[in-house]
């Protein structure tokens, strides 16, 4: 029993990531039916981003309420910026070419982004691993037995913060007008902008949102690993991709339950049948989503426009 | 979601070129740097290939990627050796080069800087790699070419396995399975191991084989093994699992990038149980990573650098000055495989490779700095492993197992 709970509490937690990275990826495909592949490796460079602010606000600052109010808030700012160049260099020029153009420059900027930062050169940081420093520091908040059930206070300020970021986006999905207009350049971006929706800076402005919640997700993913290392991204935001489909892809809420969901199925099969059984029962579930229910758990079902 | 099969097929077909592509790329990090101080009297840049006053080594090593330090490390010891040869004299009246290629810790590229190495760059001897997947990717094709490969520190036996032109200079993970079996049994006396092992290594799983059957053989019990794979951060459901059955010691024969983590949730969890492990472990990054949750934990290793020998402590003044570092056992063993080499060519009657290839196997008492090297009939050397305990963020020498 103490074990099904402990595992419950770790799938939680990296289930928790998931779903606020695949949180991204689904705003983004919501308004421009592409798969930002990048979104991974943008999510390590807000990672990046923490470190260094971390390491100048140095020991004592850095875990302070406000030292780590204001890595959240460089991180996420600096990602927003670097989402805004990704969309208005590399995809806005491809918009009205075929969708695989734009996904393909999507790999390839994950590829420069992740390559890129192992290089050794001025700010790039380098191929080596480096630990996250603890802006959180930990305490146990719940202990059962002997120690056989520990909870630590990062673990619930980490499903807290996320839960407040998933909360945030959707009531902006559904309840401003910025959301009203991201819908509607959803649904059709060229009817958008007949009716005077400036298409090009909601779409410019969901990217940068979907790049703050990577960078979001990013810290607390080093919080709970504590390793730092460019090709960080890959892994995550494949299992974040899966998290989003299983959920249905565009669907916001789908995103977070395909993200939990995921999290407590890999932690269950490791922790109750042979852990190497992981990834293939992942991306087994995923391909049974595929075929039973395409559109994903709360994806609806559109037809093809042509 | 129609297009996502063709997607993943263009996503792997576009990550399958973009690796060819990267070692198709100019020479990766001939000059150092990588490690922060820049080594003073780097070797000049290789002369092209044929030129007739060189003799031309080649390298293969991860100077990127996750396990970066172990490609850097060998690379310097080589280099040391190399510069040493150079001052000496060389080789038959030639001086030696090295021609390094990046592999990223990854079999597939080092396999292809391998290919490169034989074709296009012709050279005479290779060196490489650390890690075993990688030496067995690349061990068959200097095999068909009749290039003497030696592996400073793949300790898998399949690696020499594959032929007669391929060599090393460390101990294998038998030897090293059996070694740390051995210690935590008599000198430990435990009862009950937990494995945790790397399912993507040939190293691990090759360490966590042996050490279960002699653990077992020795009257220990494995109380239960336990799996993940290479890049994997979270190692907490296989670490609750491991808890609950209740081992004295957790054995985990991976590399440091993993251990340190390892050893971090292992503490998170509430397991106070220590961990055993090998040569794998051995890095500065190592207690970056795992902080203080890796003291009271062992491992098996080549060498210390506690070692009296006047020998070894030239080593370590030498690297100290060239790198600013303290050498670590891949340098060590990056030094031993280059001066082994030296020592053939020098010795052989030309430098065709079923020349050097015979002197080779005649190895015989050559002092390294990780030990005395005498290869046996399957070019593995026979010498004993040490056992290393860490505390307060330091290796500390604890005994000598011998074979």
């Amino acid at each position: 029993m103490a074990d099904f709970i402990q595992h419950l509490i770790n799938g939680l937690a990296a289930g928790t990531i998931y779903a606020l990275v695949a949180l991204g990826y689904t705003m983004v495909y919501g308004v421009l039916k592409l798969i930002n592949f990048a979104h991974g490796d943008v999510m390590m460079v807000g990672v990046y981003i923490a470190y260094a602010t971390a390491k100048q606000l140095g020991r004592g600052a850095q875990s302070s309420l406000l030292g780590v109010m204001l890595i959240f808030l460089v991180a996420m700012g600096g990602c927003a910026l670097i989402g805004f160049l990704i969309e208005r260099f590399a995809y806005r020029p491809l918009r009205e070419k075929p969708r695989l153009t734009a996904l393909i420059t999507a790999i390839g900027i994950s590829f420069a982004l992740s390559y890129g930062f192992q290089l050794d050169i001025g700010f790039l940081p380098g191929a080596a691993p480096r630990a996250f420093p603890e802006i959180i520091r930990p305490t146990e908040w719940l202990v059962i037995g002997d120690r056989d059930v520990v909870l630590w206070n990062w673990q619930v300020i980490s499903v807290l913060i996320a839960v407040g970021l998933m909360v945030s986006l959707q009531y902006l999905v559904f309840k401003t007008r910025f959301g009203r207009a991201m819908r509607a350049v959803s649904y059709d971006h060229r009817t958008a902008a007949l009716m005077g929706i400036p298409v090009d800076r909601i779409i410019a402005l969901t990217f940068m949102l979907g790049s703050a919640l990577a960078a979001g997700a990013g810290i607390l993913y080093a919080i709970k690993d504590t390793a730092v290392q460019p090709l960080m991204g890959l892994y995550v935001g494949l299992k974040a991709f899966v998290a989003a489909v299983i959920g249905g892809i565009g669907h916001v809420p789908g995103a977070v339950v395909g993200g939990l969901l995921l999290g407590l199925v890999e932690e269950f099969v490791v922790g109750y049948t042979a852990s190497t059984w992981r990834d293939a029962v992942a991306f087994g579930f995923l391909i049974i989503v595929l075929l039973v229910r395409p559109e994903g758990l709360f994806g609806r079902i559109t037809a093809e426009k042509v | 979601m129609r297009f996502s099969l063709p997607l993943s097929i263009l996503c792997s077909a576009l990550a399958v070129a973009a690796c060819e592509k990267k070692v198709a790329g100019p020479d990766h990090d001939q000059s150092g740097g990588v490690q922060g101080d820049p080594a003073p009297g780097n070797d000049p840049p290789p002369p092209a290939p044929g030129a007739d006053d060189t003799i031309l080594i080649g390298e293969v090593g991860s100077l990127t990627g996750s396990e970066a330090s172990f490609g850097i490390s060998t690379r310097n010891g080589i280099e040391l050796a190399v510069n040493e040869a150079n001052l000496a004299g060389g080789v038959k009246g030639k001086k030696l080069a090295v021609r390094v290629y990046d592999d990223q810790g990854k079999p597939e590229e080092a396999a292809n800087a391998v290919t490169r190495l034989i074709s296009q760059d012709k050279v005479k001897v290779i060196l490489g790699e650390v890690a075993s997947s990688n030496s067995l990717a690349m061990a068959p094709k200097a095999q068909a070419a009749q290039v003497p490969m030696i592996t400073p520190s793949s300790t898998n036996p399949k690696v020499t396995e594959v032929g007669d032109y391929i060599f090393r200079v460390c101990f294998i993970d038998p030897f090293q399975g059996f070694v740390m079996a051995k210690f935590a049994r008599e000198n430990l006396k435990l009862n009950n191991v937990a494995i945790l092992k790397d399912n993507k290594s040939d190293y691990s799983l090759g360490l966590s084989e042996v050490f279960n059957a002699k653990f077992a053989e020795m009257g220990g019990k494995i109380v239960s093994t336990e799996a993940y794979s290479k890049g994997d951060t979270d190692f907490r459901a296989q670490l609750t699992t491991i808890k609950g059955s209740k081992p004295e010691a957790i054995y985990v024969p991976g590399y440091y990038t993993d251990v340190g983590l390892i050893a971090r949730q292992a503490r998170e969890l509430g397991i106070k149980a220590p961990l055993l492990g090998g040569d794998g472990w051995e890095s500065e990054k190592l207690f970056e990573l795992g902080g203080s949750a890796l003291d009271g934990s062992y491992f098996s290793n080549h060498y210390s650098a506690d070692d009296p020998n006047p020998k070894v402590q030239k080593f370590i003044a030498d690297y100290e000055k060239a790198y600013g570092a303290r050498p670590d056992s891949l340098a060590a063993l990056g030094y031993d495989a280059a001066k082994v080499a030296i020592d053939a060519m020098q010795k052989a009657t030309d430098l065709s490779g079923p020349a050097i290839k015979e002197v080779l196997a005649k190895t015989t008492g050559f002092e390294g700095v990780a030990g005395k090297i005498t290869l046996d009939a399957q070019r593995n050397p026979v010498k004993p492993a040490i056992v290393l305990q860490i505390a307060d963020g330091k290796f500390k020498y604890l005994t000598t197992v011998n074979p």
